[in-house]
């Protein structure tokens, strides 16, 4: 049978979750993708406050896990606006080709 | 049974994450990822937050991803234009990128180390705090009456996105449009 999951177990998750959504900053060389990667990181997040929240028996977690989605979306119209003045100007979404600001 | 559920969903976000930051084409990594959150709220089903599952529906996968996919099918980009093509999935190329695959390798070690260390913490029965304690209502009041100044603020951080993401996406209309040139 499967093993009942504890708080363990998803503090172990969202730690997976976490880490491929790191990878993914890493290792894309698109800035759609990294943008989504950093949505991966950030729900990783939200998992360990709604699990820990389930543990202690209170709802402040939900609270700021809400919070966060409210960042996440805010982050998500300005990070996509910033992307479409970018590709208008290099028409690429490689993160390689503004460098202009590199010294 | 919940056990078995939670196995599941929790297979299902990972593969999909995965698949997300394996994947060349930026169209399907916003498709799987829509799948990653709606497993993801299964899990706070399970976890007893039937409000986060809900807004976790609603506003991830209905309208954050939604915007994600307007601007790639906007901007119709196929795939990475670095010579990737040729190379297999999951080999990511040259240098700093090996050394960054490595790093969140590293990463995920480190967490799961410490996550080890932690002694085996199971959750209360469900029943004894179901039906006070996870209710809509009991997050309602807390966030209207304890948080009301965060939330508030949240409202103003919405505006100045809202204006931000207009004033950076416009077209300025002085500048030199390729019909002129």
């Amino acid at each position: 049978m499967l093993p009942e999951p504890t708080l363990n177990t998803y503090l172990a998750l969202s730690a997976v979750l976490f880490s491929i959504g790191t990878a993914g900053v890493f290792l894309r060389r698109n800035l759609i993708t990294i943008l989504l990667s950093i949505e991966v990181m950030l729900n990783a997040v939200n998992l360990t406050f709604v699990a820990v929240d389930r543990f202690l028996g209170t709802v402040d977690g939900q609270i700021i896990a809400f919070f966060v989605m409210t960042v996440a979306a805010a982050e998500a119209a300005v990070g996509l606006a910033i992307i479409i003045a970018l590709f208008r100007h290099r028409q690429s979404l490689s993160p390689d080709a503004f460098t202009s600001l590199k010294w | 049974m919940d056990a078995l559920f939670f196995w599941i969903f929790a297979a299902v976000t990972v593969v999909a994450s995965l698949l997300v930051v394996g994947q060349r084409n930026p169209m399907y990594s916003v498709l799987l990822l829509i799948v990653s959150f709606a497993a993801l709220s299964g899990l706070y089903v399970l976890l007893n937050a039937p409000f986060m599952a809900v807004v976790q529906i609603i506003i991830y996968a209905g309208a954050i991803m939604v915007l994600f996919l307007f601007v790639v099918m906007l901007l119709n980009v196929r795939s990475e234009e670095d010579g990737a093509e040729t190379r297999r999935p999951f080999d990511f190329g040259p240098g700093p990128r090996k050394f960054g695959a490595v790093l969140a390798l590293v990463l995920a070690v480190q967490l799961i180390w410490a996550l080890r260390r932690i002694a085996e913490a199971p959750f209360a029965p469900a029943a004894a705090n179901a039906a006070e304690q996870t209710s809509v209502t009991a997050i309602g009041l807390r966030l209207f009456r304890e948080y009301a100044f965060a939330f508030e603020a949240t409202s103003v951080l919405i505006l100045v996105a809202m204006v931000g993401a207009v004033i950076l996406a416009r077209r300025d209309p002085h500048a030199p449009t390729r019909k002129d040139q």
